[in-house]
């Protein structure tokens, strides 16, 4: 993922640099497309996600607002309604609150109110997740509420080509969408080359990041690089571990995730969001209806503690981290003294192992 | 030793001097509401305006008390009634021009009709059929919103949006004084001060927000006053005084086209019926009160003018009131109809193309439409083609 290909351009990017990139080759490909929100202007954002855009587009393009989130979210419906495309800031996660009734009662189901007369192109950018030491109101993952929402798209990058691609994609969007940034990835870096949103999956794809054949890990934002890292160090204990990144939470792609599930016949669901009502469980659920056949153990889930987020000192505690995901992958084996019955249904998966819950002869496919 | 306890030792220096940004004084409202109609100005009043809104509000009274007989019927699931705030309602479709738009509330459905749309598709929403029956683009009227004052801010995004396009379009939305009390309000006009954005705000006060009388919503001298503090011009106007609240709007209106930002009107109205069928207004008013105000009707206050200057007839009231008796009639025959409604489009409009989940459900809802048709032998059991676009 960052290895440099000199012959290609490209070069070490951050995240930030790559939403920022999206945002100016959006505005310079369509004049309908404008940035507001607090501090977008002069500021260039709290995050510098904006920076340089109100100085060449014009304060008209990209505008400074009053501190104002259900108003900043307001306005931009009706700049929609007018043609514009508007990509508003909620600046922090917990911020984007006072918005909610904007974006449940109306952007949400404008389309739909109106039979399709009156769609709402918005991009709306969310900051979301801990991990960056943020006080009280600046770490909450709250997807499940977007998701738990008809009429919205909620997509979230992991990668610096993803942020680069799916806010582009969000952006042409005709439907809202909710697009939310991991704070702690701002600053992650790779090589890459700018201005090919084309080479992007768009919304509505997952991605296999790692192919494996043990069990697969679903996550998404900032839980990819410790499910990266979690199955570089399960290789060691003998875990050849797939994981999936999720990149777009509504829709979903199904049948990404289910067809990895059915090669490896098990599933860890990670994510920093609550484990109650969140994410997790809806994808739980969902492997279980379509790939209940294939799977060797209970879908697992290791999210954040169902606890509000936790002052920055005990972060550490609530955020799961590799270990966590560690222990979630040696439970998989619970069903190890359990007999299979034998080959199910064609697919690859090695189920004919002879020696299950051994890990390291995990996945007849290798 | 702290500093407050050395005397003398500490010496501030004087901040900068602070200077009000704007004089408030001509942005308050006149303690008064403007009126025209009883006052020497009415005298001056154009013949053919004052026929003009009479008509209208004949109409629009006779609207109202249709439609609230088509809740009594089961026709509409509800209708929050506008009678005795008819001026309000005609007014604010009349002040604008036809690219204007018109943000209504739920109780605006008669602003929206005095606008140009049919009568019938205004009235979805209450029906039940669709959330909005219309296309905005068609009238420039946006779905009338039920949560309060969110559209207000819509309003403010469209007007900025047009200026910023170069179109010298307009926004009036509507809210009433309950209203006021939400944070979307506050958010709007600050907005659009901020922003100078061509937008009228029209209070329509009638005195309750349900049960809750003006005095526990707000402890400002008036609506109109709240203007001040965004920096925007309050008016305040007599909400039954037909030709003087257009007189106002359409001078807001102007004001906002030409580039002098939004204006914030209240006009002080009362609404006549109850909340909505599903509300029982005796227990939180006096005959006493409401009778007090029917006699300062908004129809009556116009009609009256038109006689006293002898501007109608006998013959003229009655061509009046016939064409809304067939305005009317055919409202009702209409509403009797059942809509046809096609469940498979429940699907059509969540997004720009069905997301896999959707096309799974829209497959289930088909195959129970398929059977309830194949049990009770109807032809459509299915519902038409969906459009997996």
């Amino acid at each position: 993922m960052t290895t440099a290909v000199a012959a290609t351009g490209r070069k070490p990017a951050t995240m930030s640099q790559a939403l920022n990139r999206a945002l100016r080759d959006a505005m310079a490909d369509d004049p309908a497309v404008h940035v507001l929100g607090e501090d977008v202007g002069t500021l260039g954002g709290v995050f510098r996600i904006t920076d340089g855009l109100a100085k060449e587009f014009g304060e008209d393009r990209c505008t400074d607002t009053p501190l104002a989130e259900a108003g900043i979210l307001g306005t931009a419906v009706g700049m929609a309604m007018y043609g514009l495309r508007p990509v508003v800031e909620m600046q922090f996660d917990a911020f984007a609150y006072p918005a909610l009734e904007q974006l449940i009662s109306h952007v949400s189901r404008m389309r739909n109110r109106t039979r399709g007369a009156l769609p709402m192109p918005i991009t709306v950018r969310v900051p979301y997740g801990g991990g960056i030491g943020g006080v009280e109101h600046h770490s909450d993952s709250s997807e499940a509420l977007y998701m738990a929402t008809p009429g919205l798209h909620v997509v979230t990058p992991a990668t610096v080509a993803d942020a680069y691609g799916l806010l582009r994609a969000a952006i042409a969007s005709d439907d809202p969408v909710v697009f939310l940034e991991p704070k702690r990835l701002y600053w992650s870096k790779a090589d890459w080359e700018p201005g090919r949103p084309e080479e992007v999956p768009g919304i509505g794809t997952a991605v296999v990041r790692r192919r494996g054949t043990s069990a697969t890990l679903i996550t998404y934002g900032p839980s990819l690089p410790v499910c990266l890292e979690a199955a570089e160090a399960a290789t060691a204990e003998g875990w050849d571990l797939e994981v999936v990144d999720l990149r777009s939470l509504v829709p979903l792609d199904e049948e990404t995730v289910c067809a990895s599930v059915r090669r490896t016949g098990r599933a860890v669901v990670v994510h920093e969001a609550t484990g109650f009502g969140g994410p997790g469980g809806e994808l739980a659920a969902r492997i279980t209806e379509r790939c209940f056949h294939h799977l060797e153990a209970p879908v697992l889930r290791v999210t954040g503690f169902d606890i509000p987020y936790p002052p920055p000192m005990l972060e550490k505690h609530h955020l799961p981290g590799v270990d966590r995901v560690l222990d979630a992958v040696a439970r998989l084996q619970w069903e190890a003294d359990w007999t299979s019955p034998g080959s199910d249904s064609g697919d690859s998966r090695g189920s004919a192992s002879g020696a299950r819950g051994v890990p390291g002869t995990q996945g007849g496919a290798r | 030793m702290t500093v407050l306890e050395q005397p003398g030792a500490y010496r501030p220096t004087p901040p900068p001097a602070w200077q009000p940004r704007t004089d408030p004084a001509p942005l308050l409202p006149d303690e008064e509401p403007y009126r025209l109609l009883g006052t020497p100005a009415a005298d001056a009043l154009d013949p053919e305006l004052l026929r003009l809104l009479h008509g209208h509000l004949v109409r629009g009274r006779r609207y109202n008390t249709q439609a609230t007989a088509l809740t009594r019927q089961g026709r509409l699931a509800v209708y929050p009634s506008s009678t005795g705030q008819e001026a309000c309602e005609v007014a604010a479709a009349l002040a604008l021009e036809e690219r204007d738009w018109l943000f209504p509330s739920y109780r605006d459905t008669l602003a929206a009709v005095a606008r140009g749309l049919d009568p019938v598709q205004a009235l979805t929403l209450l029906r039940g059929d669709w959330h909005t029956g219309y296309d905005p683009h068609e009238h420039r009227v946006a779905p009338l919103a039920t949560p309060l004052a969110t559209q207000l801010p819509h309003a403010v995004g469209l007007a900025h949006a047009a200026r910023l396009k170069g179109d010298d379009v307009v926004a009036l939305a509507m809210v009433g004084d309950g209203g006021t009390s939400e944070g979307d309000f506050h958010e709007a006009l600050n907005f659009a001060a901020v922003w100078r954005a061509p937008v009228v705000f029209l209070v329509q006060n009638n005195g309750f927000a349900i049960s809750v009388p003006l005095s526990k919503q707000t402890a400002a001298p008036s609506l109109a006053h709240k203007a001040v503090g965004y920096g925007v011009p309050g008016r305040l106007v007599d909400g039954n005084d037909a030709p003087a609240v257009l007189e106002v709007l359409t001078e807001a209106v102007r004001r906002a086209r030409a580039g002098g930002g939004p204006t914030l009107v209240e006009a002080v109205t009362y609404r006549l019926d109850a909340h909505t069928n599903a509300d029982d207004a005796t227990r939180y008013r006096s005959d006493a009160e409401v009778t007090a105000w029917r006699s300062h009707d908004p129809v009556e206050l116009v009609e009256r003018e038109l006689v006293r200057r002898d501007l109608v007839d006998a013959d003229g009231l009655a061509a009046v009131r016939e064409a809304a008796e067939r305005m009317a009639a055919g409202l009702r025959e209409r509403m009797n109809e059942d809509p046809d409604l096609d469940p498979m489009e429940l699907f059509d409009h969540v997004y720009a193309r069905r997301t896999a989940r959707l096309r799974e459900q829209a497959e289930l809802l088909r195959a129970e439409l398929a059977a309830a048709g194949a049990a009770d032998g109807s032809a459509h059991g299915g519902g038409r083609e969906g459009t997996d676009r």
